[in-house]
């Protein structure tokens, strides 16, 4: 009875996982999409990039939030904090599996957040090359 | 079995007119201000910093504020036009001097009617208030702001701001 009952658990979640696993994967192929459709050498999203664009220090933004790790953190599985205090849930999907299954919540923090970064939106290449960085994590 | 029931009856009735005495003793206080229910606006407004509850600034603060997301004390808080929408009436309807929601016109004391102050920090009420903590307090470095109430107040996600 009782491994009958944690199968039947262990069976919900992983039908659960694959439910929220999808629409991160929608998410991620538009971004590949549009990188592809603006520039016909797009070879695929990098994580390697993406861990790069998450962890340099860029000029361009604004004095306190240099880099995605100023309030991320440099850990990803761990919390960060804003500016002003406030904490934010770690970033990898592996520890936060709910993250970047709402297309809009997700187009807008990376508007956000680049613009406090980079000074300017980030392109539909870097957007994919941090959520497939996110993803390894 | 009949007169327990109606002591029961009497004490349950106490109790609910001692919960509402008491939500309105705290909500004419200033340590108690009714926390954000609306869960899109503990959401929307709730990432970067806590939730304000719309008691701390008058309604005319809160549309002027909501009018201005995309240049949100420099940062872009900006959001569709629905969604802003249905914050600014959930705001509006509990601000500090809307009626029903205890009375938080103290709250708003030698603030002209003609200003709409956009920070809670800068209210002459909230400077007295904190004209005791010393300037080392504020440049701590677990506080980082002194828009970070939560390091000091550490039930104000809850309404309680009362000294601890
Ligand atoms: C000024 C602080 C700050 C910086 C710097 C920052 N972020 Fe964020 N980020 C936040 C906050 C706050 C949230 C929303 C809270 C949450 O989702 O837990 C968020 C959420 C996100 C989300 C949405 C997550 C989801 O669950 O859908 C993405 C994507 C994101 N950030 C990307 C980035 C990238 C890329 C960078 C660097 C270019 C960056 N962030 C830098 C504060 C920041
Ligand atoms: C993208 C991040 C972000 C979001 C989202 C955001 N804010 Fe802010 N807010 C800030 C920053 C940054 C400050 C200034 C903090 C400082 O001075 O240390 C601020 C300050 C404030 C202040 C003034 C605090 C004071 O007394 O000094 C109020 C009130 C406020 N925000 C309300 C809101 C409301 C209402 C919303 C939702 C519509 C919202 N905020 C959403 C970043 C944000
Ligand atoms: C550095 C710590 C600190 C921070 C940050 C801080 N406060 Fe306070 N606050 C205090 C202290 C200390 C008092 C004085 C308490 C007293 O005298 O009873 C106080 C008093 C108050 C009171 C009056 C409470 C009463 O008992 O009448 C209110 C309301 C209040 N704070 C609101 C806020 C709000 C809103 C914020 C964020 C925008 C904030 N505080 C940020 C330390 C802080």
């Amino acid at each position: 009875m009782q491994t009958l009952s944690r199968f039947m658990f262990l069976a919900a979640l992983t039908v659960m996982s694959v439910a929220q696993a999808a629409p991160r994967d929608d998410i991620l192929a538009a971004y590949a999409a549009q990188a592809k459709a603006g520039d016909a050498a797009f070879a695929g999203v990098s994580a390697v990039r993406g861990e790069a664009l998450h962890r340099d220090r860029h000029a361009g933004g604004k004095a306190d939030s240099p880099s995605c790790t100023s309030c991320h953190g440099e850990n990803t599985r761990a919390a960060g904090r804003t500016p002003v205090g406030k904490t934010i849930d770690p970033v990898a999907v592996s520890v936060a599996p709910t993250r970047y299954t709402d297309a809009a919540k997700v187009e807008k923090w990376f508007r956000r957040n680049c613009r406090e970064v980079l000074g300017r939106e980030c392109s539909a290449r870097e957007k994919g090359d941090w959520l497939a960085f996110m993803i390894t994590q | 079995m009949k007169p327990l029931i109606r002591s029961i009856a009497v004490g349950a009735a106490l109790f609910a007119v001692g919960a509402v005495m008491l939500e309105r003793a705290k909500a004419g206080s200033d340590e108690f201000f009714p926390p954000v229910t609306d869960p899109l606006t503990r959401q929307e407004c709730g990432s970067c910093h806590m939730a304000f509850p719309a008691g701390l600034l008058p309604a005319r603060s809160w549309q002027k504020m909501m009018g201005e997301l995309d240049n949100h004390f420099g940062d872009d808080a900006s959001v569709d036009a629905a969604t802003a929408r249905q914050i600014t009436t959930y705001l509006v309807a509990h601000a500090a001097d809307s009626a029903g929601h205890g009375d938080m016109r103290r709250w708003l004391r030698r603030v002209p009617a003609s200003a709409a102050p956009q920070r809670i920090t800068e209210l002459p009420k909230w400077v007295r208030e904190h004209r005791e903590v010393s300037p080392r307090e504020w440049t701590r470095k677990e506080i980082a702001s002194k828009v970070n109430c939560v390091a000091c107040h550490v039930d104000a996600e809850r309404g309680y701001f009362e000294d601890d």
